[in-house]
This record gives C-alpha cells, sequence and structure tokens, in this order.
C-alpha cells in the first residue's frame, strides 16, 4: 500500500480477499513464525528472561498452591459431611411400644437415611466399659440415661443447614425431649475454608497483578535496550503493531514457561507430601488422598499466566514504543 | 516530486534551523543540498520523512501534503522514501541478507520474493558475495553499501542520503555517488546531503546550498561562489 503513489503498489504483501475463517487460521499460520521468532529472541539473551520466568513461576505456584489445597479440603469437608448425625434423647415415661412406633415413624420420615436406636440399658452398658466407673453406677438406683436414637440423614440434608432444620422439625416430635445436631466443628470448618479461600483470592489476585508488573518492567528493559532496532524498523517503515508484535509474543512466552514452572513446582510439592498425607489418612483411617491438577486445570493454570504475560507486555509496549522515535541522524 | 512551500523548523530550544526555504524537486531528478554543519541539511531532510514536523510551510511529496498524513500514516510514507545515513544504521545482530532484507519483510512480502529482491539490490552494490556476513565484518564503504542496497531494495520513487560519503576517503565516496547516479538514471529522485564540495563540484548535478537556515543558493554549483558562500 502506498499513500503518496498511486500507481505503486508492493507487489509481495498479499491483499487478497480472505473469508473470516481463512483469515483466522492465516493469522495463527502466520504468526507462528513471529512465535518462533519470539522465542529466538528469548534464546539469544536467556539471563533476564530466565530471571523473569523464575520469578513469575514462584509467583505463580502459591496461588496454585492455594487453589489446590482448597481443593483437597473441600473434599476433606465433604468426606466428612456424610458423618453428620443427629441425636434424639426421647422421653424417659414412654413405653417401649411407643418408641417402636415412633422408631418406624421417624425411619420412615423422608429426609432420613437411617436410624439406629440405642436404649438406655445399652447406653449404660456402654459407658460403663468405656469409663471404668461400673462400681459407681451400681449405686444407683435406677437408670438415668435416656433412650436414644441416632438419625442419618440421606446425604442432600447432612450439609450443616438443612442438617439443622431437620433438628428442628424432628424435635417438635412429641417422643423427643430435645436433639442435638454435632455439627459446629463443620460450621467451623466451613468458616475456615471460606477464609482460606477469600485469602486465596485476594492474594491471588495481588500475585497475579506482580505477574503482570514483572512481566511488563522486564518487556520494558528489553524494548530500551532494542532502542537502536526500533529506531531503524521505525525508519525503514515498520509500522508500530509490526514493532509491537515481538514483544507481545514474548510476554505470552513467560506466561507459558511461568505456568509450566508453577505447574512443575506443585506436583514434585505434592510427590514431596503425599507420603506424610498418607501417613496422616491412614491414622483416620481414611482414604484420602492429595489430588493435583487435573490436565484441564493445568491448560487453565497456562492460559491464565500466558494472558497475564500477555497483558504485561500489552501494558508497556504501546506505550515505550510510541516514546522511542528515530532521532537525529548523526 | 519533493516540493517545500515556505517552510520554517525551530526546534524547542528557540533555534531557527530552516527559514522560508521553497524549491521543488521534478520526479527522477537528482540533487545535492549542501552548507555548513549546522545550516540545517539534516533538519531539511527529517522534514521529508516525517521525522520533523515544519513549524511554518509545507511540504509535498507527490502532490500530497505530508502535514494531512496523520502519525499513523507516516511507516507508509517513510516505505516511499529510501533513506541513507553516515553512520549506516545497519542492525548488528543481523546478516547483511537480513538487514537488506528489512524493508521488504515489513511490507510482508513472501520470501521468494524477498530473497530475489535481496539479491538484485546486493548485485547493484556488488556485495553478492557477503550477504551472509555481519555489519561488523565489513568495511565502512561497504557497510555504506549495505545502507544503499537497504534503501533501494523495495525500488521506492525517492532517495534520501545524509552525509553518505561523510566517513570515506574520496575515491570510496565517488563510487558511492556513482551508484547514486545509477538509481537516478532509472527514475529515482535522489537528494543527497553533503558538506564534501569538492565532490559535488566533479558531479555538475543541481545544488541546494544552505547557511544558517536560509536558502542562499538554488541551482548548479558555481566554482567561483564555492569560496564566497562557504
Ligand atoms: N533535535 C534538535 N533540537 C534542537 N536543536 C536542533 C535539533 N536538531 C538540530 N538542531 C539545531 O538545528 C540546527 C540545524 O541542525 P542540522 O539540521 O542537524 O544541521 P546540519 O545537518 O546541516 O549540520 C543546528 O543549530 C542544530 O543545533
Ligand atoms: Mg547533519
Amino acid at each position: 500500500m502506498s499513500l503518496l503513489f498511486k500507481q505503486r503498489n508492493s507487489a509481495g504483501a498479499n491483499q487478497r480477499k480472505l473469508g473470516i475463517v481463512a483469515k483466522i487460521i492465516a493469522f495463527f499460520v502466520g504468526n507462528i513464525r513471529h512465535w518462533l521468532a519470539a522465542l529466538g529472541d528469548i534464546w539469544r539473551d536467556p539471563i533476564p528472561s530466565i530471571l523473569t520466568v523464575a520469578v513469575l513461576g514462584v509467583s505463580l505456584t502459591l496461588p496454585s498452591i492455594m487453589y489446590v489445597v482448597a481443593k483437597n479440603a473441600q473434599s476433606v469437608e465433604q468426606h466428612w459431611q456424610n458423618a453428620a448425625e443427629i441425636s434424639l434423647f426421647l422421653h424417659t415415661d414412654l413405653s417401649d411400644k411407643q418408641i417402636q412406633t415412633f422408631v418406624k415413624q421417624v425411619q420412615l420420615h423422608a429426609k432420613v437415611e437411617k436410624v439406629t436406636f440405642v436404649s438406655n440399658e445399652q447406653a449404660l452398658d456402654e459407658f460403663e466399659q468405656l469409663s471404668g466407673f461400673g462400681d459407681a453406677l451400681n449405686l444407683l438406683e435406677a437408670n438415668p440415661l435416656p433412650n436414644v436414637l441416632i438419625v442419618i440423614p440421606l446425604a442432600e440434608y447432612a450439609l450443616a443447614s438443612p442438617a439443622a432444620d431437620l433438628l428442628t422439625e424432628l424435635e417438635q416430635m412429641r417422643e423427643v425431649e430435645f436433639g442435638k445436631l454435632d455439627i459446629e466443628w463443620l460450621r467451623r470448618l466451613n468458616a475456615v475454608l471460606s477464609l482460606i479461600k477469600d485469602t486465596m483470592g485476594s492474594l491471588g489476585v495481588l500475585l497475579c497483578i506482580s505477574v503482570v508488573l514483572i512481566v511488563g518492567n522486564t518487556i520494558r528493559l528489553s524494548i530500551i535496550n532494542r532502542k537502536e532496532e526500533i529506531e531503524v524498523l521505525k525508519l525503514v517503515g515498520a509500522t508500530d503493531g509490526f514493532i509491537q508484535r515481538p514483544f507481545l509474543f514474548t510476554g505470552l512466552w513467560y506466561g507459558f514457561f511461568g505456568g509450566l514452572i508453577a505447574w512443575l513446582s506443585i506436583e514434585i510439592m505434592l510427590y514431596y507430601l503425599s507420603g506424610s498425607i498418607v501417613r496422616i489418612a491412614d491414622l483416620y483411617q481414611s482414604d484420602f488422598r492429595l489430588s493435583g491438577l487435573s490436565v484441564a486445570e493445568m491448560v487453565n493454570l497456562l492460559l491464565i499466566s500466558m494472558g497475564l504475560g500477555l497483558s504485561g507486555s500489552y501494558l508497556v509496549v504501546r506505550k515505550q514504543i510510541l516514546l522511542i522515535e528515530p532521532d537525529s541522524s548523526i | 516530486m519533493i516540493r517545500f512551500e515556505q517552510v520554517s523548523k525551530s526546534y524547542s530550544g528557540g533555534v531557527q534551523a530552516l527559514q522560508k526555504i521553497s524549491f521543488h524537486i521534478q520526479p527522477g531528478e537528482m540533487a545535492f543540498l549542501t552548507g555548513h554543519s549546522g545550516a540545517g541539511k539534516s533538519t531539511l531532510l527529517k522534514l521529508i520523512s516525517i521525522m520533523e514536523r515544519p513549524s511554518a510551510g509545507h511540504v509535498f511529496i507527490n502532490g500530497h501534503d505530508l502535514s494531512k498524513i496523520s502519525r499513523k500514516q507516516i511507516p507508509y510514507v517513510r516505505r516511499d522514501i529510501g533513506m541513507i545515513f553516515q553512520n549506516h544504521r545497519l542492525l548488528r545482530d543481523n546478516t547483511i541478507f537480513d538487514n537488506i532484507a528489512l524493508p521488504l519483510i515489513i511490507e510482508g512480502y513472501g520470501l521468494k520474493e524477498i530473497r530475489k529482491r535481496v539479491d538484485t539490490a546486493l548485485d547493484k552494490v556488488g556485495l553478492l558475495d557477503k550477504a551472509r556476513y555481519y555489519p561488523n565484518m565489513l568495511s565502512g564503504g561497504e557497510q555504506q553499501r549495505v545502507g544503499i542496497a537497504r534503501a533501494v531494495v523495495n525500488t521506492p520513487p525517492i532517495l534520501l542520503a545524509d552525509e553518505p560519503t561523510g566517513n570515506l576517503d574520496p575515491k570510496l565516496s565517488l563510487e558511492i555517488m556513482r551508484l547514486f547516479e545509477e538509481f537516478n538514471s532509472v527514475g529515482t529522485s535522489v537528494l543527497i546531503a553533503t558538506h564534501d564540495l569538492g565532490l559535488i563540484a566533479r558531479m555538475k548535478y543541481r545544488t541546494l546550498t544552505l547557511t544558517k537556515g536560509r536558502m542562499v543558493q538554488d541551482g548548479l554549483q558555481a566554482e567561483e561562489n564555492q569560496g564566497a558562500e562557504l
């Protein structure tokens, strides 16, 4: 294209009309060269790039680790939530028959998975054995313990608040003196988890900002280092877009390698931790295992880090390249 | 082809680099621009390639007023102008071939066309065997020829040269000038800024003489005037 000379048209520049799909394909194919060229630039001057990528890797590892921790904590939480159970303490003046009907009634309740009846004798026996107060208990005239019905809600009512609702509902029943839902610890775990998630969120945002700034600064320095080259490019008629492109691709590569390092460090850390986790899980007779990043999550990590790298370079590239003007031809 | 109309340029420091310059260089014409150091030669060339904008007056290329060219359009104007500098301005880390190919890569030429054109340009400046060399492996005269090859590789209608022979001995300088004549003979307009009066005297071309930013002479350089003006 020539602005000043109509008859002059650069024969080499392809001005074929392309469909939108062909254009997109052409964009990617055409840019493979720039991708590789940007990689070549990194290769030629690797030290600042390696340092930047390492810092990016560390910055990205932290939020990713927190993500993995939160993910695993969630699966622990789900593990435990199924254990939510309601204890119903029954009135002492009920006859055996009344108790049996009541147990059946609760068993048939729509939200209940399973009930276990613990009679006051059973409870006393158990208490004797566990406490070692056997002789002392013999002094008691009557069994002071109530009959207890242990109710396990269906999975969908096992979470903290529906389980509490179920408790109030069951407490309404005539036979029940009072009920107890031992779910405080679950609430606390929930609160801690959401605190961790919030912390992770804000820390993650901060670390992502730092990634953007680090990439931006590195790209800014490399633009300043290549001032002369950029001046020459401007003198021979390169558009700002043309000059910007390799720096944008460099930012993308930084993001890619940073993400890769983050992923590797997570895998290494998980491998290192998995031994002790298995030991702890065994102590708790749990089959819990640490899970790392799935393929989809890893792809996400890479995409996010590449996006951050690109935004970092985009932030500085435009302004920095505008600042460089071919100066006194000396 | 290149027309100046009452062009003045003052720099931010208050320096009046050019004052009310008017001239017209015809298509296919070759001309010299001369004057002492600081007379405003480089400034005048920079106004043509829009490295600077005039403070007053208008510059036209092929009838187009450059004041109407927006920042974004400047690169496209520069593709029509081959520029040659005293210090060559080659990229140190690129081969001679890549240096010369630069304007073509920027315009999006295909690899085959690039090879063809770069080889033609290298052939014209007599450096076909040095395509794979790096600039610092070449002599000053050879580097300048690479600069010229880069300027002409996309056959621009205008060539501007700012002290192209500043660092060269008289024999090499004359060789470079012969190259410019060759490009001029195929229709390219050529404007060469130089303070090498001996060289100009031997070439017999139209000469624009600047003194302190004013055009004091426009025409064939007469031997007797040289002493008086410079
Ligand atoms: N960027 C600039 N800022 C301020 N003054 C300048 C600048 N460039 C050139 N000048 C001044 O303008 C005058 C003309 O300079 P120049 O065009 O480079 O002359 P020449 O090329 O003939 O030696 C000189 O006095 C010089 O100091
Ligand atoms: Mg000068």
